[in-house]
């Protein structure tokens, strides 16, 4: 009966959400593949991505040029861009620094989730120590006027942005995944890394390969959703474990289902907006994963990246 | 399959029934089909072979009796002390095995293909552990040393060394699992399945890689743990003298069928058994 | 994407580099960081770059990128001499066997002793300031981590709402004291309250885990990440009954015992608290010791290491699992009330997530599953820190930084912990030869091969 009448109004900004949850889900999804390992520190890599693209447009801001027309899509791309390379770099390192030593010496599984969840704590409070630990506006790249309507919700330039961009990039992904001897090899790896590796595949590249690419979506994920809301250091906590949910809730380890669960999650807790009062949003993310934790193990698509049944 | 629901409820008189009996068990991963309704009996007292050829569904068979695979199709029953209990339940579209640790507190215990120990622990705690699981100790009664507690400790330390003695591993009961020999650590594995008290004792290919004269002391220990313990053995095996001399009965599998099953002269006799061994020869 | 297609090429690159100057690159990048992360100034949202600024242009970052340098020309030296190591180990195996069984128990029993004395006598002659540092961080914390040991150490299960049953704990004490806005049916005394508390935490910690701890492990960790942060919610959101941000309404009252003719009632004074908490942790660790030396712990150590082995030889895997959980819970709920009653005011701010992961911080960095480990570790950085901060050396919002840089790094250098316990020495051993498992991660045992 709540739903009824602001159904449309909510389901926008739901779909904004999960794309954004979907590109984090995907780092989840995309490393666990590789790994069966849950990247606890992806949420700071999220982090990272929103620091990261607040810093490139407010220095772009900074220089004076007053946003509109092409200098606003160039500051959106050249923010986007910049997230997304700096949640690639560190990514990165965290494999380099914190995975690999630990992958080299065979370390039981309790071990890497401590490492991941050290190395998280320490950078987001070393991000708060950086940068101060109030929230941050990215500054404004274009005027958020409304587009057009649905059903008599309206829908604003930054929801169009967020949701071409998410899309755009999930659509690559998909390519890169699917088609190119890069994805084969991520696949190949998901499916039995011994065999992989006798098969002539680099499974210390590939993996590295893995968290650059989750690191990439990850840090888009963060400016795009710096920019929807706000930069904070802790930012990456909540997204990040509503990503993981989404991850588990389309099945973890599989890409489509990630993009899926991620969508659907976002969808749900908007929806769900109009029903309970907002201070218990949170909540839903884990009601959700819980139930699918309980009911369905393997999420909606189930199984593993590259596997096939 | 709807032959499940109807065998639970029919009454059956245990004295007659054998210690275990598998009915048209079928159990597939995806499209492959694992076990094609194999049907097997365990007569009390009885030392039974399954034998065949790799990837034939021996090892799966042994998981579909102690409850880590449930098999689609089929029923497989255990009777102990009078009493029949179904291995498999739910209806025909929600099938349940009995959890593992249910399965061997009915009286079926098992050894691993590939040698499962507790590594990090003395070989006395591998099989006290096993030994202890029977015993009713709960938290409040270890923090608190209860006398029921201790009496428990107590009878499973004197079993626990009596099995060590009984495999003869008593000196090196405070040796670290891991650093005994492959050989002593298939005797160990067998102690702490032999610790949980098992009417039935499932053994997978326990002669693997153990030299020779380990295989004598092997084949001594399992008569032994048949004639003086009275266990009921079932053993998945490769070692075709150890099988020949060992078992009472033969059971062959080959693509998760039953090709074959008699006295072990007859079976390795039969040309379907010739065929399935030396056609994967001929392959070669 | 162009990014991932140049990376391979990068990585081959590093390949032919002398891996003595990739190592003294990293050297040197521990070194600047850790100039950043020990300047005292703390960003501000207006200036993004001027603590960067402070910590590069400044002398001191010269100094880190000696010590770093130092460190790295050690550590080549100790590489290059790793030839000689054949005797040195020689002579330790010459010292263990010297050091018999019976020794190291009569010495640890010393050591026992020593320790209880100490904490006795030395907090007389400490500051008040210290003093109250030992009860409201030290003895508080050391009971958390003594309780999280079960659940980490001796299950090898990874709880990260464990702090959710420390705040269920404290407001269970102040529900039943009267000091939340709705009143109980009866008040309680502090002391009544305890086994009440033990028990609602462990029923919480039942009914979290029922459902959770059949799953793989490390699906619990997010879960129970996600049960301390809706137990967060609660406390904050439901204003008519916990007061929300504001905490409690009325003080929870002290301990005051008034039985068999003694009374007596605690104060805001520390040492009368100081020996309270640390008898409680006396008790605990003595049932706790028991229990390791168990049936109960040698079931925790066969599930940990190799979870279908146990079940098949009749150990019910998740029924220890949830014993271990529930343990934990009511120690967490037990130090809960402690913690309500001797601070006299609790609100939600007193138990963030972080809180979680510090006190899983502090059993890593003592040893998992060993006792007398945590108890070190956690007595060492909840009592540093305050020495720290006391001095002015660190600031107090860096302090979570410290925790998650002494993770990574303890589990990269040492993963048994400050004193291990020997048999997970063992296992992380065993792991890395590839041999056994060392925690409960696995999938669980049943329930596969259907559909």
């Amino acid at each position: 009966m709540c739903l009824s009448q602001h159904f449309w109004q909510f389901l926008v900004p739901g779909i904004t959400l999960g794309c954004l949850y979907a590109l984090i889900a995907i780092g989840y999804t995309l490393v666990y593949g590789v790994l069966q390992l849950i990247n606890f520190a992806h949420s700071e890599v999220f982090m990272t991505g929103g620091f990261a693209g607040l810093f490139m447009v407010q220095a772009l801001t900074n220089s004076g040029v007053v946003p509109h027309g092409a200098q606003s899509w160039l500051d959106m791309f050249l923010g986007l861009s910049c997230g997304a390379v700096f949640g690639g770099i560190v990514a990165f390192l965290l494999e380099r620094v914190a995975y690999r030593p630990l992958r080299r010496r065979n370390a039981p599984r309790l071990i890497y989730l401590i490492t991941a969840i050290g190395a998280s704590l320490f950078l987001y409070n070393l991000a708060g120590k950086l940068f101060g630990r109030d929230k941050v506006n990215i500054p404004a790249m274009y005027t958020n006027g409304v587009v057009f309507t649905v059903f008599g919700a309206q829908v604003r330039v930054q929801q169009v942005i967020i949701i071409c961009a998410a899309v755009g990039m999930m659509l690559l992904l998909d390519v890169v995944v699917n088609r190119t001897k890069l994805g084969s090899g991520i696949r190949a790896v998901a499916q039995d890394s011994r065999t992989a590796s006798l098969m002539g595949v680099n499974i210390n590249r590939v993996i590295s390969q893995t968290f650059v690419i989750g690191g990439l979506l990850g840090g888009a994920a963060g400016f795009l959703f710096g920019a929807y809301l706000n930069v904070h250091y802790q930012m990456g906590f909540l997204p990040g474990i509503k990503g993981f949910a989404a991850a588990v809730l389309g099945g973890i380890g599989n890409i489509r289902g990630a993009m899926i669960g991620g969508l659907l999650l976002g969808i749900v807790e908007s929806l769900s907006q109009s029903c309970m009062s907002s201070q218990w949003i949170d909540v839903v993310a884990f009601v959700v994963l819980i139930l699918v934790l309980m009911f369905r193990p393997t999420g909606i698509l189930g199984q593993r990246l590259g596997r096939a049944a | 399959m709807s032959a499940t629901t109807a065998a639970e409820q029919v009454p059956r008189h245990a004295g007659a029934s054998p210690l275990l009996a598998v009915h048209d068990v079928t159990l597939r991963f995806g499209g492959l089909t694992s076990l094609d309704h194999v049907d097997l009996t365990v007569e009390r007292g009885a030392i039974l072979a399954v034998i065949g050829p790799n990837g034939a569904g021996k090892t799966s068979l042994f998981n579909c009796l102690t409850g880590v695979y449930t098999p689609q199709e089929g029923t497989i029953e255990l009777t102990t002390d009078g009493a029949t209990t179904q291995l498999v339940t739910g209806s025909a579209r929600r099938r349940r095995s009995r959890k593992p640790h249910v399965v061997n507190r009915i009286g079926v215990a098992r050894t691993f293909q590939n040698i499962r120990l507790f590594a990090a622990l003395s070989a006395f705690d591998n099989v006290k552990i096993a030994a202890e699981t029977r015993g009713r100790t709960g938290p409040i009664g270890a923090m608190l040393r209860l006398p029921n507690a201790r009496a428990n400790d107590a009878s499973s330390d004197a079993l626990t060394e009596e099995l060590l003695d009984f495999v003869a591993l008593r000196p090196m009961a405070d040796e670290v699992a891991s650093s005994l020999s492959y050989g002593v650590q298939r005797r160990l594995e067998i102690a702490r399945a032999l610790a949980t008290l098992p009417r039935l004792l499932l053994l997978d290919e326990p002669a693997a890689g153990t030299n020779p004269t380990e295989k004598l002391e092997l084949e001594r220990l399992i008569r032994r743990i048949n004639a003086e313990r009275g266990v009921t053995v079932l053993l998945i095996e490769h070692d075709m003298r150890l099988v020949m001399s060992v078992a009472d009965e033969v059971t062959v599998l080959n693509f998760g069928k039953v090709i074959a099953r008699g006295r072990p002269a007859e079976v390795q006799r039969d040309p379907a058994v010739v065929q399935a061994y030396l056609g994967t020869a001929n392959d070669e | 994407m162009s990014q991932v297609g140049g990376l391979p090429i990068r990585v081959k690159q590093s390949r032919k580099v002398d891996p003595r100057l990739v190592r003294l690159f990293g050297w040197l990048v521990l070194g600047a960081l850790l100039r950043l992360m020990t300047v005292t100034t703390e960003g501000t949202s207006t200036n993004h770059l001027l603590v960067v600024d402070a910590a590069f242009k400044s002398t001191k970052l010269i100094g880190w990128l000696v010590a770093g340098f130092i460190m790295w020309v050690l550590t080549e030296l100790w590489r290059a001499r790793k030839i000689g190591a054949l005797v040195t180990s020689r002579t330790t195996g010459v010292r263990r066997q010297w050091r018999t069984v019976a020794d190291r128990a009569l010495s640890r029993r010393a050591a026992l002793l020593a320790v209880v004395v100490a904490a006795i006598v030395l907090p007389q002659f400490l500051s008040e300031f210290y003093q109250r540092v030992l009860v409201d961080q030290v003895a508080v914390f050391v009971l958390l981590a003594v309780g999280l040991n079960v659940v980490v150490g001796w299950a090898g299960l990874l709880d990260l709402g464990y702090v959710a049953f420390f705040a269920i704990g404290a407001y269970t004490c102040a529900y039943f004291t009267g000091a939340l806005p709705v009143a109980p049916p009866f008040t309680l005394n502090p002391f009544v309250i305890l086994p009440v508390a033990v028990v609602v935490c462990l029923v919480a910690g039942l009914l979290l885990g029922a459902p959770t701890l059949r799953l793989r492990g490390d699906y619990l960790a997010i879960v129970t990440l996600g049960f301390h942060e809706i137990v967060q919610l609660f406390l904050v959101n439901k204003n008519n009954w916990t007061g929300g941000n504001q905490g409690v309404s009325k003080p929870v009252p002290h301990f005051s015992i008034n039985l068999f003719g003694i009374h007596y009632k605690w104060t805001l004074a520390s040492l009368p608290y100081w020996y309270l908490f640390i008898g409680m942790l006396a008790i605990v660790v003595f049932l706790f010791s028991r229990l390791e030396h168990s049936k109960v712990g040698r079931s925790w150590t066969a599930v940990r290491e190799d979870e279908v082995a146990a079940a098949a030889n009749g150990v019910p895997t998740v029924k220890y699992k949830l014993m271990a959980f529930a343990i934990g819970a009511s120690t967490s709920g037990l130090a809960g009330v402690l913690y309500a009653s001797r601070l006299g005011y609790i609100n939600p701010a007193s138990f963030p997530v972080v809180l979680s992961i510090s006190v899983l911080s502090y059993v890593i960095f003592g040893g998992m599953g060993s006792i007398i480990g945590v108890i070190a570790g956690s007595a060492l950085l909840t009592f540093l820190p305050a020495v720290f901060q006391e001095q002015n050396i660190v600031r107090q919002e860096d302090i979570p930084m410290w925790i998650g840089a002494i993770l990574v790094t303890m589990m990269l250098v040492r993963p048994q912990g400050l004193i291990p316990s020997r048999r997970r020495r063992r296992e992380l051993r065993l792991a890395s030869e590839g041999v056994a498992d060392a925690d409960a991660m696995s999938e669980a045992p049943e329930g596969r091969g259907t559909g």
